[in-house]
């Protein structure tokens, strides 16, 4: 195993909805273990670049690569469908609106993957799903349908399924603004948790606080294009560029 | 004029009974299969290449567009001539079947359509492939939503069933019939037909109401 390679690299990556350029050349990387903070105006594209490390978004331009393999490779349609398939598994995803899945338990959300697609037997898939859910601080909730739960617990939930697979990095898409503000806290600690425990992880966020105590590095995205990057005591106190100072100054004030 | 008299009904039950079994049979076989199959049609339309789907697109516009009678009259008196002959029994279970499946498919197309795309999303990025999120979230989720209105359709299913007397086969409404042309007692025969639908719907209903509350979402 190779440590120095990074565990994210994404190079050039370029996206349009149709005449829209929403990503205009992206690069960046992520090292084994570090945590990425990505930040940005709404619309400035980065829930499209987070969703197309895990290609739910197609790049039309540049390179995604995961832990050496790359992500994007062309390959005939069928080979491909196998590949992303595999390499999704190795890719935890958290999305805004949670995604559990409703006519399943909580037990079953968290180990239908690993039954289904690792071929885990149902007993051990169950004590997996304990274990995650003891991380997340819902082992209670085990049997509970999600439509029963808070959304701060059904976004815990949702951590859980992800970290069932056993992923090699974790990507949240503002994982917490769909939240009453009362419940953010529940959910931020269990990313903080993964951060002590060195999880990989790129966090799309519009918590700038959030971002400056958990993140080891924080990208300052706008238009589709990286304005500035660098560590979170770097950007927040003392950003180079106007376009980031005008970005946190409205942030800090609204 | 003739006065009501429903003593005469006890002595015919054994006709009248053996009507509501097959009422009950044929309805009940039609019902199962015209889901599955409608689940089947549903997929095929919205996933399948375009020389399946086209083809099964053309046959469910075909079906919606004639009346089921019809449909029952050329699978067992029009196959015959081209060397494939249906028992009548079956006849009537694959025209209802095939009928009702249509209605199903639409039902369950529009319930697959109006689920969230973060479902299918959360689902692939947890690597399940496309048929794959089909099966184990899509499908389960739009027949647990599509339950009321599917529920509607085999209620229609179970009154439309009697179509297949018209073939000869003995159900409820047919029997019915038979007795009534040993009895002249049409009034008190039909009637009781009626009520014996009425007493199978109620039992449908609550079935149907049983099953909407077991799958119902926000448990
Ligand atoms: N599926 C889509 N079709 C068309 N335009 C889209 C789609 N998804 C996103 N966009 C557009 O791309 C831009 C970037 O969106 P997004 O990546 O969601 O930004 P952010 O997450 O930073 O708010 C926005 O202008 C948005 O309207
Ligand atoms: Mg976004």
């Amino acid at each position: 195993m190779n440590d120095t390679r990074p565990m994210i690299e994404v190079r050039g990556a370029r996206k349009f909805f149709g005449p829209l350029e929403v990503l205009k050349g992206i690069d960046f990387s992520v090292a084994r273990g570090q945590i990425v903070a990505v930040i940005g105006p709404s619309g400035s594209g980065k829930s499209t670049l987070l969703r197309s490390i895990n290609h739910l978004e197609t790049l039309d331009g540049g390179e995604v690569w995961l832990d050496g393999v790359q992500v994007n490779q062309k390959l005939d349609r069928r080979s491909f469908e196998r590949h992303i398939n595999g390499v999704r598994q190795q890719m935890g995803m958290v999305f805004q609106h949670f995604n559990l899945f409703p006519h399943l338990s909580v037990a079953e959300n968290i180990t239908i993957a690993p039954i289904k697609l690792k071929g885990m037997a149902k007993a051990e898939a169950r004590a997996l799903a304990l274990k995650m859910l003891d991380k997340v601080g819902l082992a209670d909730k085990i049997d509970a349908f999600p439509a029963r739960l808070s959304g701060g617990q059904k976004q815990r939930v949702a951590i859980a399924r992800a970290l069932a697979m056993q992923p090699k990095v974790m990507l949240f898409d503002e994982a917490t603004s769909a939240l009453d503000p009362e419940l953010v806290d529940e959910v931020n600690l269990v990313m903080k948790q993964l951060a002590s425990e060195h999880m990989t992880m790129v966090i799309v966020t519009h918590e700038m606080r959030f971002a400056a105590e958990v993140a080891d590095r924080v990208i300052f995205m706008a238009d589709g294009a990286v304005v500035e990057e660098g560590s979170p005591a770097e950007l927040f106190r003392n950003p180079k560029q106007e376009r980031t100072r005008s970005f946190l100054k409205k942030f800090l004030n609204g | 004029m003739q006065g009501l008299d429903f003593s005469i009904v006890p002595e015919y039950w054994p006709l009248i009974g053996k009507g509501l079994w097959w009422t009950v049979v044929i309805s009940t076989a039609s019902a199962v299969l015209s889901v599955l199959a409608g689940i089947g049609f549903a997929l095929l339309v919205l996933y399948a290449p375009p020389v399946v789907r086209y083809p099964v697109r053309l046959f469910m516009w075909l079906f919606m567009g004639t009346p089921l009678l019809l449909q029952l009259f050329l699978i067992y008196f029009g196959l015959v001539q081209i060397g494939i002959d249906i028992p009548a029994i079956w006849s009537g279970i694959v025209a209802l079947s095939l009928h009702f499946a249509v209605y199903n498919a639409d039902i369950f197309r529009a319930g697959i359509a109006s689920l969230d795309k973060g479902q299918t999303e959360a689902a692939r990025s947890l690597g399940f492939g496309a048929w794959r999120t089909r099966i184990y979230i899509v499908v389960p989720q739009a027949v647990r939503g599509t339950v009321p209105a599917v529920g509607n359709m085999m209620i229609a299913l179970l009154k439309e069933s009697s179509i297949v007397s018209m073939i000869g086969i003995a159900e409820l409404v047919h029997s019915a019939q038979l007795v009534i042309s040993e009895t002249y007692r049409p009034f008190e025969f039909y009637l009781t037909a009626a009520a014996l639908y009425y007493g199978l719907n109620l039992i449908l209903e609550a079935v149907l109401r049983g099953i909407e509350r077991k799958v119902e979402l926000s448990r």
